[in-house]
């Protein structure tokens, strides 16, 4: 599984790199340094929404904040692994 | 509102590139090739020239290097014969200022005894086959009576590779250039060009149908800060996204990357000669051969963040756009595989308005990628202030010499001075143009105040060091 998160500049400012930040402890805990590839992508064309966007595999989740992440991760990470 | 430019000449180049580029757009360039002359010289008065054919026939040669220019000529810039006025080349004359006094502080300035005085007037003369045109007599002269004929191109340029060809016409050695700009800029008669590949900007453009294709991605010089007066930063950007571009990125992000990686091959090597400027590292590599081992073995910032971007989307085309003539030979050259289009401000300004764009009603869209130190790259003593940053986190305990020169008289001087033991320096950085980027030849401004306004970008990037900057180019093994 591939998992990219927006780093454009819209995302930057709201935020992209504590999600990366999370995204790496998450990957860290739940041990799937293995199964999941983490990356950076410009901007994947969803500048007006609140929270930071992201892409799994070819799906993109948009609203992404610190509050959420966990749900997120859950729903579209774990889940499907 | 009608963009601002520094001169004239920048003005017509810039009606050119937008009619062209407008006719580009619209695919009707072959129609309206021989149209695009008469819509910017309408006649029936000349208002350049002798004629208005005259001033027709320089655009058109104008249009050939705004479609890329003579293939045969592998330098990206280009005398236009035509317009070259064929300026008077005289060297250090004395002009009817000179009072005829008797200080004669003129002669005794010349080492050489090229000045004796009119028995009549008492004025000075300057023997013309002993002069070789050190300009100490004008210095010494306290009412500025001598002055420097030179023709202002040949003035412009500091590696001397612009002389007077056959035809009386200015010609530049392709071997000696270094592709700086000054003279593109300086010209008063702007026939000395760079070579446009707008219209290869807009066939990539075009040919994403809408971004479905593939995305486009534009590369922007942190000295964009500076160049648009009459509409905000944010408003460039969404400007720039509205011609067709998926996003823009910061180059800084590239500089921001660069710092860090320098700083340590500084560490390692203990002594470097900076690489982000093209104009420098061809001016190193041909007139100091002895540091060109020395120069820095990173990419140049815009090649650096091309390279990520292209390997992120590996389907993606990238525009570096930028005050830059150099870079456009970088481009060529030695990049070709991460950036796939150099373009400059006064090209970004011509697409802009072909389209109709008028940027003081957008949006703003906003730019941050890079840290105040990336940012910073854009003015003379940038580099040197993000490599003292870079060693400070990183807690290196090297010791650090650092000087920059910007200008290519202060680099020459700068690097004589270093060879001669004078100077105990262990990073030089070097800019090819006068003040670092901002003074770059095709910037739509050169004012004092650019560097402020660089600085104050500087100061609003979100990441506050070059770490945070670059954490994002390693997500996973950290």
């Amino acid at each position: 599984m591939t998992i990219a998160v927006c780093v454009g500049s819209s995302c930057h400012l709201k935020g992209s790199y504590d999600i990366i930040e999370l995204m790496r402890r998450y990957i860290k805990d739940n041990h799937l340094e293995e199964k999941v590839e983490l990356k950076a992508t410009f901007c994947l064309k969803n500048c007006g929404v609140a929270g930071v966007s992201i892409k799994v595999d070819d799906e993109v989740i948009t609203g992404v904040t610190k509050d959420n992440f966990d749900d997120v991760f859950h729903k579209y990470v774990l889940s499907r692994l | 509102m009608e963009p601002k430019f520094d001169t004239n000449v920048q003005e017509l180049k810039y009606k050119v590139l937008k009619e062209v580029a407008k006719s580009y757009w619209d695919g009707i360039l072959q129609e309206d090739y021989n149209e695009i002359p008469k819509r910017i010289v309408p006649g029936p008065k000349p208002s350049m020239r002798c004629c208005i054919y005259k001033e027709r026939a320089i655009v058109l040669e104008r249009m050939k290097l705004a479609l890329g220019g003579n293939k045969n000529i592998d330098n990206v810039v280009e005398v236009i014969n035509i317009a070259c006025d064929e300026c008077p080349l005289g060297g250090y004359e004395v002009t009817n200022r000179c009072r005829g006094c008797i200080a004669h502080r003129c002669e005794k300035a010349c080492r050489l005894h090229a000045i004796s005085f009119d028995e009549k007037t008492r004025q000075a003369k300057i023997d013309k086959t002993k002069c070789v045109n050190c300009g100490l007599c004008a210095k010494a002269c306290q009412y500025d009576a001598i002055a420097n004929f030179l023709r202002p191109c040949e003035q412009s340029c500091k590696v001397k590779a612009i002389s007077m060809g056959e035809d009386y016409a200015a010609k530049i050695d392709d071997e000696k250039c270094v592709q700086c700009g000054a003279c593109v800029y300086q010209c008063p008669f702007g026939a000395i060009m760079d070579k446009s590949y707008i219209t290869k900007a807009i066939d990539i453009l075009k040919g994403s149908e809408g971004l479905k294709k593939y995305p486009v991605f534009a590369i922007v010089a942190p000295s964009i800060s500076s160049q648009f007066k009459y509409a905000t930063l944010g408003q460039v950007i969404t400007a720039i996204k509205k011609l067709g571009f998926q996003d823009v990125i910061e180059a800084a992000l590239g500089a921001d990357m660069v710092a860090y990686h320098e700083a340590q091959e500084l560490a390692e090597k203990g002594f470097l000669c900076t690489s982000c400027c093209p104009t420098f590292v061809t001016f190193v590599q041909k007139y100091f051969p002895k540091y060109k081992d020395n120069i820095s073995h990173q990419l140049s910032p815009m090649a650096m963040i091309a390279k990520w971007v292209k390997q992120e989307h590996p389907d993606a085309k990238v525009m570096f756009i930028g005050p830059c003539v150099s870079k456009k030979k970088e481009t060529i050259d030695k990049v070709k595989d991460y950036v796939d289009v150099t373009l400059t401000f006064e090209e970004l300004q011509a697409l802009i308005d072909s389209r109709e764009i008028d940027m003081t009603t957008l949006e703003e869209s906003p730019l941050d990628n890079a840290s105040y130190y990336g940012r910073i790259f854009a003015r003379a003593g940038g580099v040197k202030d993000a490599i003292i940053e870079a060693l400070k986190e990183q807690g290196s305990d090297f010791e650090l010499k650092p000087i920059n020169f910007d200008g290519l008289e202060n680099v020459r001087n700068g690097l004589n001075q270093i060879s001669r033991g004078q100077l105990d320096v262990n990073f030089v950085e070097g800019m090819g143009c006068v003040g670092g980027c901002i003074g770059g030849p095709c910037c739509l401004t050169h004012e004092v105040r650019d560097k402020n306004d660089v600085d104050k970008y500087g100061k609003l990037a979100k990441e506050k060091t070059i770490e945070q900057a670059i954490e994002i180019f390693s997500p996973i093994n950290k």
